[in-house]
């Protein structure tokens, strides 16, 4: 069919529809390197403004870290640029199985395999290890790619109310007759920033008889006393059955993630994960570079103590500037707004005052959930936040909201 | 409302709403586009009026129009228990 004025017509309508939703998203070009502080470029054919970054899910401050650079160089010398295959055809050096080792002993599994993202992770394990017989039972706020990943999976799909301990053991309880059974969490949900009740969770499911799944993305590399991620903080390093996580956050930033845990279900993606099979491996540059990451945080807990410390400074600051955050201890820090206009509204001035953030608002949140989210970094020094938390008191200011909790924002919002 | 509507209720109530979440389920509050149920977590009140009330309501019938409030859910369980009893 050739792209006729119909068809033509039939897109620029429904993206006209997206705008009018205000739904519409527009990319701001940045002409640095990621880090705390950045040069964008927004709206498109504007001057080039100097922002403290703080939206990024550059959470231990490696993705332009020198040494990872350094490394990363090295493996573009010593391994070439890509690899124009998939794993299992020739596209396997023997960095991606040490890099693959090297997760498994930090994340205290016993195998993991590389995917081109956590996202393709996260699409590619239900299928490759559930079918007809079994059961998923998720959390209501788990990550889209998790949602995208069982809607591929001929297992029956349930949820239970996030983070809600007794209407997951009445759903395992219902699916008792199940043959398997997997309980599948995020474990720092990213757009609230509270952490799973991991260790609850695998109570229940060593009661009845299920499996965990994991994804740590937003925990991987600083989450746990020595950033393990959501199994240490909760003390159950070892009785997780399946990790997801990224390489494209705390981790260097890059791209790739991994499935790892039980040898079994790890093989099993290695047989039948489409997107491990039918997707180019990793590119060696990454795959070094990601070594290098796993070097450093593996030998110094110096940058999750700092991020620890960024975080409780932020969230106070924040706090005692009058915003309504959502309480928690994760580097995840929500300012709500509760209104999409308000949320957006409050994005831009920000920006006009040096300072990156993104306004979040149904469907990506709950409708009446707007907000925006914080997200800190360990490559941020105080002044940074001091910086940063000026440039909300005057938006606040402006806006009226400070010391407003959720009725009162709402009420000015309505009025 | 009916009895076929009090029981979805009901169960929306308590499959759905988070814990201090006292907003009221009328006949016509809007589910999924009002954000209360989202398609992801539809499938489980799908399963639950084809168990309750013994019917099949195919793929193609239960769509998020369908299961937008109390009132085209009750319609769409009646018209299925229709269909089976004439079955």
């Amino acid at each position: 069919m050739a792209f006729t004025n119909t068809v033509r017509n039939c897109y620029q309508t429904t993206i006209e529809e997206i705008k009018a939703a205000g739904l519409f998203k527009e990319e701001r070009y940045i002409h640095s390197p990621q880090s705390s502080e950045i040069e964008v470029e927004f709206p498109v054919g504007s001057t080039i403004k100097k922002c403290i970054n703080i939206c990024a899910n550059n959470y231990l401050g490696l993705s332009s870290h020198p040494a990872v650079i350094a490394a990363a160089h090295a493996g573009l010398d010593s391994r070439g640029y890509g690899m124009s295959s998939v794993r299992f055809i020739c596209g396997t050096q023997d960095i991606h199985r040490e890099l693959e080792n090297r997760l498994t002993a930090f994340l205290g599994t016993e195998d993991t395999l590389l995917f081109p993202s956590c996202m393709d992770a996260n699409a590619g394990f239900f299928e490759a290890g559930l079918g007809e017989q079994d059961v998923m039972i998720a959390d209501r706020l788990v990550h889209a790619s998790i949602i995208d990943g069982m809607r591929l999976c001929k297992a029956m799909q349930d949820t239970y109310k996030h983070s809600d301990m007794g209407h997951l053991e009445e759903k395992l309880h219902e699916h008792q007759d199940k043959r398997l059974r997997l309980v599948i969490t995020d474990g720092v949900f990213s757009m609230d920033g509270d952490t799973a009740r991991l260790a609850d969770i695998v109570a229940l499911a060593e009661k009845y008889n299920a499996m965990v799944f994991l994804d740590d993305s937003h925990a991987t590399g600083f989450i746990g006393r020595t950033g393990r991620g959501t199994h240490e903080h909760c003390g159950v390093l070892g009785r997780i059955d399946v990790i997801t996580t990224t390489l494209g956050k705390a981790l260097g930033g890059a791209s790739g993630g991994c499935v790892s845990g039980r040898r079994e279900l790890v093989e099993m993606c290695r047989q039948r994960a489409r997107p491990y099979l039918f997707s180019n491996s990793v590119a060696p540059v990454i795959v070094a570079g990601a070594l290098k990451v796993l070097d450093l945080i593996s030998t110094s807990t110096e940058r999750r103590d700092k991020l620890e410390w960024n975080t409780k400074y932020w969230r106070g600051l924040l706090k005692d500037a009058g915003f309504d955050i959502k309480e928690g201890d994760t580097p995840i820090v929500p300012v709500m707004l509760y209104d999409a206009k308000l949320a957006q509204d409050v994005a831009r001035d920000l920006f006009d005052q040096g300072v990156y953030a993104v306004g979040f608002f149904f469907p990506v949140v709950p409708k009446g959930q707007a907000r925006i989210r914080t997200q800190l970094s360990a490559a941020h020094e105080k002044r940074h936040l001091d910086f940063a938390i000026e440039a909300f008191r005057k938006v606040g200011q402006k806006h009226g909201i400070l010391g407003l909790g959720k009725k009162e924002l709402l009420a000015r919002c309505a009025a | 409302m009916d009895e076929v509507g009090k029981v979805v209720r009901d169960y929306i109530t308590r499959e759905y709403l988070q814990e201090g979440d006292d907003r009221e389920i009328t006949e016509t509050t809007a589910l999924i586009s009002g954000g209360i149920v989202d398609s992801f977590s539809m499938v489980s009140l799908l399963r639950f009026l084809e168990k309750k009330y013994s019917i099949h309501i195919p793929a193609e019938a239960a769509t998020p129009e369908a299961f937008d409030t109390v009132q085209s859910i009750e319609a769409l369980v009646h018209r299925f228990q229709r269909t089976e009893v004439s079955v």
